[in-house]
Order: structure tokens, then C-alpha cells, then sequence
């Protein structure tokens, strides 16, 4: 039976049968001796079954979508070295990001920390930027009474930021 | 605070070792995190390395705990300093192998050390002697926080922080402690411990990480997985792994003593022997007679004081440090004579061993 498995690396028939457990999920990885080998398997104190499900995961079919828009990163360059170029890439890439995360990770969802104060700055920056514009608009199109409106609120949001930088 | 100041200055590993740590030797947490508006440093230009490089650098360095600490541009160091800092588990040694613009802050303890621009545009380290996860998640835990308000951190609420591999996506966090596990090791336990570890999604390193090996019987012990568990619930799992591990060190130093008292007696005391009157000693031998003397005070062989002198030699026998002392540029062979000189010296007041409660 086990010579019908095929090494997930090479294709070659597989003599080597991992079994990780994490957190209750089973990850399988079957290999030949030859691979086996280079992939420290057979030595316990420096193998990682992740990193090897890393690249196992990369193999199969090339990614659908071309280069990041916004670093110029192709799929074959992840590929060699399994590294995103930018943050923006984690967007544009996710036939090759979804496969890797369910059997990387526990989960697929982050559930840790935020970063508080960065997105109220985002959220801050967007939400000033969007009632700008309708200022602008109200203006050329002469809503005073909404022009004097977004003024407050735009007066308001920027005292509320002051005051929470002043609490922090 | 400069470069040279550092290395002779007071630090957490090297002075602070408690009687606590008998096992564990020391607790590590790093966060991982990224610039919003700039590419990796792996796949950054030059130009956008720099200009991220020195963002960072300014903002890490204005923190009030990295005060009067040391900031520095990786250029700017000898290759024998960052070897030092490698040794101390302050940079690692990708960073001190970096090309182009990186950096690294130290907080002026060395508990603290932020790289820049390794795999991510911040590598943040807290590490403390002994067992200590909570003290160092939260010192960690703050410290991110506050270094949030004057940078924009990659973040996604799906995917959490963004790091430049995706096996860090999440919580960017790896948790680690140090392991000495003698017992384990002499009784030929460790690959069935490393084994099991293993199965449960955590990772088993040497004493300077990744393809390091383990003389000394010290084992670097690490969660794998970021994302899908909050920064609490990954440490608690880890600490959980690492409390059975203790438990099994204990009972096969019990089960050493019940057994083979007499050949574990004889180990402890010619290591003894050999440091005080070796005349040369390569960098493993050293530690693996070290983690001897380690084992001998744990049992009470040696006086529990003696525990911070070995924890200080763990990391002050290592070749860069030992060609620093010697303030200069040596061969491994001249440097093997030296380690031994400076043991012998250390060891020449360590009063002899005291097998009375042991080797009965």
C-alpha cells in the first residue's frame, strides 16, 4: 500500500510517512528517501513540518494571478523563495495564499492583537478625507447650510482625535 | 550608549541569571512587524531599504526604553562585534550577514533588541533569564504598542499583521525559551522528546537557532504556528509543552540518580577537573563540561551561586567573545588555548565538589 503513495516533492513512490498533529488537525506529508533526507526528516533536532508544507504547497498548479500591482512581485518569485514582496501582495495573491494558510496555521483568522491606534488613524485619515470632499462639493454647488455642516463635523472628528492623543 | 560600552556593560543573560532558572535559562518573545507603505526588506530597492531603514531606526530608538541603549546601522559594526551580538541572541545571524541598509536597538540591559530590516522591517525581542512569559509578554506586548503610534504597521483584520513569510502571518509571534536538558540528553531520551514536540506543532532548535547543533544540552524550544490563535493562547499552549518537558528532565535526573549515580557523579566531577586544569578547549567541549557543572549545582554537587557564573560562560566561551577578551583577532586553535586559560581562571575559586547527598 504504501508503495501506491507518490513523495509529494518529486513524484518518485514514497517511503516516508509523516504524521504531524497541530492542534487536533492531521497534516500529512508522504516522501522518498531521497527527499526525506534533504528535507532534515530524518534528523529530529532540525525539522519543521511547516516549512515543508510550505514548499510542498507551492508545487501543484501556477497561480492564476500575474504581478503585484504595487511591488512588481510575480508568483514565480514567491515561489523561490517563499516571500511576499509588499503587504499589498497578500491581496493579490490568494490562490497561493489560501491553500498554504489552513495547513500552516491553526486557524485562518486572525484573533490576536490589533493595532488600535494605527487604524483609528486610518479610519481618522479616511473619514476626514471623505468629508472634505463633500465640503468641497457642498461649496461649489452652494449647500452652505450642508458646507457649514461638514465644517463642524470635520472640526469635531479632529478635536476628538486631539483628545484621545492627549488621554494616550 | 556605544557598541563597546554594551559589550562590557551589565546584561540580562550574562548577570541576572536566577536560582529559578534552573531548567529554563531564558524566555524570549519576538514580534515580527512591517511598514504599511513599503515593500519587504528582501524585496526592497536600495533607496526604499534606506528610507525604511532609518524610519525605523529613529522611531525605535525615541522610545523611552530604548533610551541611552544602543541604535546602530549593521555597516557601521566589525564583523567581530555582531558576531558578539549574535552570541548574546541580540541580532541574528542573518541580520549580521545582511547587505545593505539594516539596523539594529538595544535597550541598555539587553533585554530589549529591535532588528531592522532582517525578513521584516522589525524584528522586536524582549528576553529575560529564567521562565518568565508573562513579564516578557507584557513588557513586549507594550512596547509594540507604543512603538504603533508613531509607525503604520501592515495590518489586515482578517490576516493580522503581514510579514514578509507567510508562516509569521497572524500574531507575528514566536515565543522560545532555552532549555538545558542534560538528563534527557545522557539518557537518550531527547529524540523521543524531540519527536513528540514535534507532533504537537512546536519546533526544536540548537542553542543559536536553525541548524545550530546542541552542545551544552540546551535546546531552543519555539511555538510554529501565528495565526488563527490570540498571542495568550499560543504562550499558554508553549508553556504547557514546556512544563511536561521540565516534568520528564526531573524524573530522568531521578531516575539517573536512583540508577547510575556513581557514573553520573564521576561526569560531574572530572568536568570539574578539566575546567580548572584543561589547558585546551574547543567552544563545544567547553559547553558540554559546563552543562556538567550546570547539572552538578541543580543537584547540589556545586553551590547554587556558581549557576550565574556558568550562565555567564555559556555565552562568554563562545569564539567571538573569547577573541574579544583577548582583544584580538586569533585562529580557532590559539582561541581553544585561551577559553581554557579564562575557565581555569574562573574555576581555580570554585570550591570542589560535594557528593554527599547524591552519590549515596
Amino acid at each position: 500500500m504504501a508503495n501506491s503513495l507518490k513523495c509529494d516533492l518529486c513524484a518518485k513512490p514514497a517511503t516516508v510517512h509523516l504524521t504531524q498533529i497541530v492542534n487536533n488537525k492531521i497534516h500529512k506529508v508522504d516522501l522518498c528517501e531521497a527527499c526525506a533526507q534533504a528535507k532534515g526528516v530524518t534528523d529530529p533536532s532540525g525539522f519543521s513540518l511547516a516549512d515543508l508544507l510550505l514548499k510542498a504547497s507551492l508545487n501543484p498548479e501556477p497561480a492564476a494571478e500575474g504581478k503585484c500591482p504595487v511591488c512588481g512581485m510575480g508568483p514565480q518569485d514567491f515561489k523561490k523563495t517563499g516571500r511576499f514582496g509588499c503587504p499589498a501582495c497578500y491581496g493579490h495573491f490568494p490562490s497561493l495564499l489560501d491553500p498554504m494558510l489552513s495547513t500552516m496555521h491553526k486557524g485562518i483568522a486572525h484573533t490576536g492583537k490589533v493595532p488600535q491606534r494605527a487604524l483609528e488613524r486610518k479610519s481618522l485619515y479616511e473619514r476626514l478625507t471623505k468629508l472634505e470632499t463633500e465640503l468641497d462639493l457642498a461649496i461649489k454647488s452652494e449647500r452652505y447650510e450642508d458646507a457649514a455642516r461638514y465644517r463642524d463635523e470635520i472640526h469635531q472628528a479632529r478635536q476628538n482625535a486631539d483628545r484621545k492623543l492627549e488621554q494616550a | 550608549m556605544k557598541i563597546n560600552e554594551l559589550i562590557s556593560a551589565y546584561s540580562e543573560l550574562t548577570d541576572s541569571a536566577a536560582g529559578k532558572s534552573a531548567i529554563v535559562l531564558m524566555t524570549r518573545i519576538r514580534l515580527a512587524r512591517n511598514l504599511a507603505d513599503q515593500p519587504f526588506p528582501g524585496w526592497a530597492k536600495d533607496t526604499q531599504k534606506r528610507a525604511s531603514r532609518d524610519a525605523c531606526l529613529q522611531a525605535v530608538a525615541s522610545l523611552p526604553l530604548m533610551k541611552r541603549g544602543l541604535a546602530v546601522a549593521i555597516e557601521d559594526l566589525s564583523d567581530l562585534e555582531k558576531q558578539i551580538l549574535v552570541e548574546r541572541h541580540l541580532i541574528s545571524r542573518e541580520l549580521s550577514h545582511s547587505k545593505g541598509a539594516a539596523g539594529v536597538v538595544i535597550s541598555k540591559d539587553q533585554s530589549c533588541a529591535v532588528m531592522i530590516n532582517e525578513e521584516d522591517h522589525l524584528r522586536i525581542q524582549v528576553l529575560r533569564a529564567g521562565f518568565q512569559f508573562k513579564k516578557v509578554w507584557n513588557t513586549i506586548n507594550a512596547l509594540d504598542t507604543e512603538l504603533e503610534e508613531h509607525l503604520d504597521y501592515a495590518f489586515l483584520p482578517k490576516l493580522g499583521y503581514l510579514t514578509a513569510c507567510p508562516t509569521n502571518l497572524g500574531t507575528a509571534l514566536r515565543a522560545s525559551t532555552m532549555m538545558h536538558l542534560p538528563a534527557l540528553v545522557i539518557s537518550g531520551q531527547m529524540e523521543k522528546v524531540v519527536r513528540a514536540v514535534n507532533q504537537l506543532g512546536m519546533a526544536v532548535r540548537g542553542l543559536f537557532g536553525e541548524g545550530s547543533d546542541a552542545s551544552g544540552s540546551i535546546f531552543q524550544i519555539s511555538n510554529q504556528t501565528t495565526l488563527g490563535e490570540t498571542e495568550e493562547e499560543i504562550i499558554k499552549h508553549l508553556a504547557g509543552v514546556l512544563n511536561t518537558i521540565i516534568e520528564q528532565e526531573l524524573n530522568a535526573r531521578g531516575k539517573l540518580l536512583e540508577t547510575d549515580a556513581h557514573k553520573l557523579c564521576d561526569k560531574i566531577g572530572r568536568a570539574y577537573g578539566i575546567l580548572q586544569n584543561g589547558y585546551v578547549l574547543n567552544s563545544a567541549e567547553a559547553m558540554n563540561l559546563l552543562s556538567l557543572i550546570r547539572l552538578g549545582i541543580d543537584l547540589g554537587v556545586y553551590a547554587d551561586a556558581q549557576r550565574a557564573v556558568v550562565d555567564r560562560l555559556f555565552i562568554e566561551c563562545q569564539p567571538g567573545h573569547v577573541q574579544f577578551a583577548a582583544n584580538a583577532a586569533s585562529e580557532p586553535g590559539q582561541r581553544d588555548v585561551l577559553r581554557a586559560a579564562r575557565l581555569r581562571t574562573e574555576f581555580a575559586n570554585v570550591p570542589a565538589p560535594d557528593f554527599t547527598h547524591t552519590a549515596q
